[in-house]
């Protein structure tokens, strides 16, 4: 083989670098990281923050992330971002600490850094957009129950492991509104470890002490399920509704059993619009990352930040028959 | 004529004498050839690429593995491979997290760093060479293992809070856009070209890759100089593992996840023989340096990861088909 051929070989393996160049400039360029590409969640916080810059206008959105959830692939990203002069980084970090030193770099260089989802650490970014807070998912989850239940009831909740911090923290945050649902008792609180087998007994269990149960509230995606196929097991639907938080692509089995009539968790279409409407304020300077502020967020309404500079979305987003279908491939 | 043919495809292939030269020489030309396309792409695929600080950043996408490869390439030209690398780093990073806790300063935590990679790398040493198994089980076996003490140290959390002189190991910049790793990477490459090009050690190394019976009867002690080589890679694995906890500033326990696999392409896209006998570090250079203007290159477009792997397999299946082509179109 020539010289000449064997260069050819080369340039036809570098033609295929030669990619569309870089786009119109004056764009505002917001830049999406998600853990890592390939998960419906996060394709589906793309697709709202597409829905986002569609209605902002003049807004590009780079969606973009490692192959594998970790953070030297993220760093490799933020580097590459930083070089093209993005005009916002929006992340979901693999790793709070070690992301810090590459976003300071591209705050230091001008642009702007928020977190989202999965936040980083303070100085590493201006903002954080958490999908919701622990206040608004303790009354949601009694809501749900109440919801079904017009006439009261007895609820009891099936809740991760005794020492769970976050399903702790949800529960006292339901027992702080308790007052607004006088009809409504709560029996019993058990805890399934967040392990299947271990979640479906206890269920089980839940039915035979109170056998005029009315609802099972589960904190967590792992006892919802197993919650929702006891009452499946026992003849129960219908008598008893799970609810709780819970992953629409695990709950579409008990929605269509009817063990579910509704359940919540974080909506990534909605996080995604929300997090490129606060970049994209943040970029253009048309709001501030101070603790106080208001950043106005197009349908969503507005988010407030606190002391640090976090901010809730909004109360978790309902799935019940009407939508499943629509997300239960999302994620 | 028979003993001739014999001569030439057996004869130690390194490229600066005898007759395989030539083929090598040429191999190294072709990778040239491409980086300097790449990199013409790059310039011209996006404005940005021709950065001075643009390119700085994005040497750190391969120079911890880069310095892996180097003591990679050695171990695989004698006919060894360790595919325990990155276990080795998150279990040394694991390490000098937890010293961190007790209060060990940035010398210290060298020191763990450097102490666990060499334990590492003597464990599979003594594996392979005393109870002569073979190095790819073995170092499947520590690969799982290694990273397996550290998830079970760590489990979901992380340890953080390294002092800034250490984090300037992973960070720091020597002098205007050279960075400390960049310089380490320089320094390394001269090394263990000098080691494997110029000395009679480097010489064993291609003699046990070619034929080790035949190293063995010559007087090359065999497994002192695999030894040698496993206690190098496991060296090499303690110093990324060094740099790359400093530039993260935390350990986790996916840290470095999957490197292994990355190391052992850059060495083999730079030419050396996965089967043993052959390769040289400018190879390993060239092909560290292509796979990091890809890697960036492809980022700046925006070209999901996914691409760039396929990208990358692309490149190495060809350059390792197009030697065999060459031989199979001469013969024809």
């Amino acid at each position: 083989m020539t010289l000449t051929r064997r260069f050819a070989i080369g340039l036809g393996i570098a033609a295929s670098l030669m990619g569309s160049t870089a786009m119109a400039q004056d764009n505002v360029r917001i830049a999406l990281v998600a853990k890592s590409l390939g998960n419906g969640f996060f394709e589906a916080a793309a697709r709202g923050a597409e829905e986002a810059a569609g209605e902002l206008g003049n807004t590009e959105i780079i969606y973009t992330g490692p192959t594998s959830t970790t953070a030297e692939g993220q760093i490799e990203v933020i580097n590459s971002l930083i070089a093209q002069r993005v005009d916002a980084i929006a992340i979901s970090a693999n790793d709070p600490d070690a992301v810090v030193p590459a976003l300071q770099k591209a705050m230091q260089r001008g642009i702007t850094v928020i977190s989202w989802d999965s936040g980083v650490a303070p100085e590493g970014r201006e903002m954080h957009l958490a999908p919701s807070s622990d206040e608004l998912i303790g009354q949601t989850i009694i809501k749900l129950a109440a919801d079904q239940l017009p006439e009261g009831g007895k609820v009891a909740v099936l809740s991760a492991t005794s020492t769970s911090t976050n399903q702790n923290t949800w529960i006292e945050e339901m027992n702080k509104v308790m007052d607004q649902y006088p009809d409504i008792e709560v029996v019993a609180t058990v805890y399934g470890d967040d392990l299947a087998d271990k979640s479906y007994r206890e269920a089980q269990g839940l039915m035979q002490s109170y056998p005029d149960l009315d609802a099972i509230i589960a904190p967590t995606s792992v006892g919802i399920v197993a919650a929702a196929q006891a009452v499946q097991d026992e003849g129960k639907v219908g008598e008893v509704n799970v609810t709780g938080l819970g992953l629409p692509s695990e709950m579409a089995g008990a929605i269509e059993s009817g063990a579910s009539k509704s359940f919540a968790i974080w909506n990534p279409v909605d996080l995604g619009y929300t997090t490129a409407m606060i970049a994209h304020a943040l970029a253009t300077d048309e709001a501030t990352a101070e603790p106080g502020a208001e950043i106005s967020t197009g349908r969503m309404g507005s988010v407030t930040l606190d002391d640090s500079n976090s901010a809730a979305m909004s109360e978790p987003f309902t799935y019940d028959a009407s939508n499943i279908d629509e997300f239960k491939g999302i994620f | 004529m028979s003993l001739a043919e014999d001569t030439r495809t057996r004869s130690l292939p390194d490229r600066l004498n005898g007759p395989g030269t030539r083929i090598l020489k040429s191999w190294e030309l072709l990778l040239f050839g491409i980086a300097v396309l790449i990199f013409v792409a790059n310039t011209q695929a996006s404005p940005y690429f021709l950065d001075p600080w643009n390119l700085s950043d994005a040497t750190f996408n391969f120079t911890e593995k880069a310095m892996i490869g180097f003591a990679m390439a050695l171990l695989i030209i004698s006919g060894e491979i360790d595919l325990s690398v990155a276990g080795i780093i998150a279990l040394a990073s694991t390490a000098m997290g937890w010293a961190l806790q007790f209060g060990v300063g940035t010398p210290g935590l060298i020191a763990i760093g450097l102490a666990v990679g060499l334990l590492c790398g003597a464990f599979n040493g003594v594996l392979v060479t005393r109870l002569g198994l073979p190095s790819i089980v073995v170092t499947i076996g520590t690969m799982s293992l290694f990273r397996g003490i550290s998830y079970i140290v760590l489990g979901d959390q992380a340890f953080n809070g390294y002092p800034d002189s250490f984090a300037w190991l992973g960070r720091g910049y020597v002098f205007w856009v050279i960075s400390f790793e960049l310089t380490l990477f320089a320094l390394f490459a001269v090394i263990y070209g000098v080691v494997l090009h110029k000395t009679n050690f480097g010489r064993h190394v291609y003699t046990i890759g070619n034929n080790p019976m035949a190293a063995r009867f010559s007087g090359i002690r065999v497994e002192r100089v695999k030894m040698i080589l496993f206690l190098l890679t496991g060296l090499m694995s303690g110093i990324a593992a060094i740099c790359l906890t400093a530039r993260l500033g935390s350990t986790r326990p996916s840290i470095a996840y999957a490197w292994e696999l990355e190391v052992v392409t850059m060495v083999v896209l730079g030419g050396v023989s996965i089967l043993g006998g052959s390769g040289s570090i400018l190879g390993v250079v060239i092909a560290a340096l292509v796979m990091g203007m890809v890697t960036f290159g492809l980022g700046l477009l925006n070209v999901p990861g996914i691409v760039m792997s396929i990208f990358i397999g692309g490149l190495l299946i060809g350059v390792i088909a197009i030697p065999r082509l060459v031989t199979k179109l001469r013969r024809a």
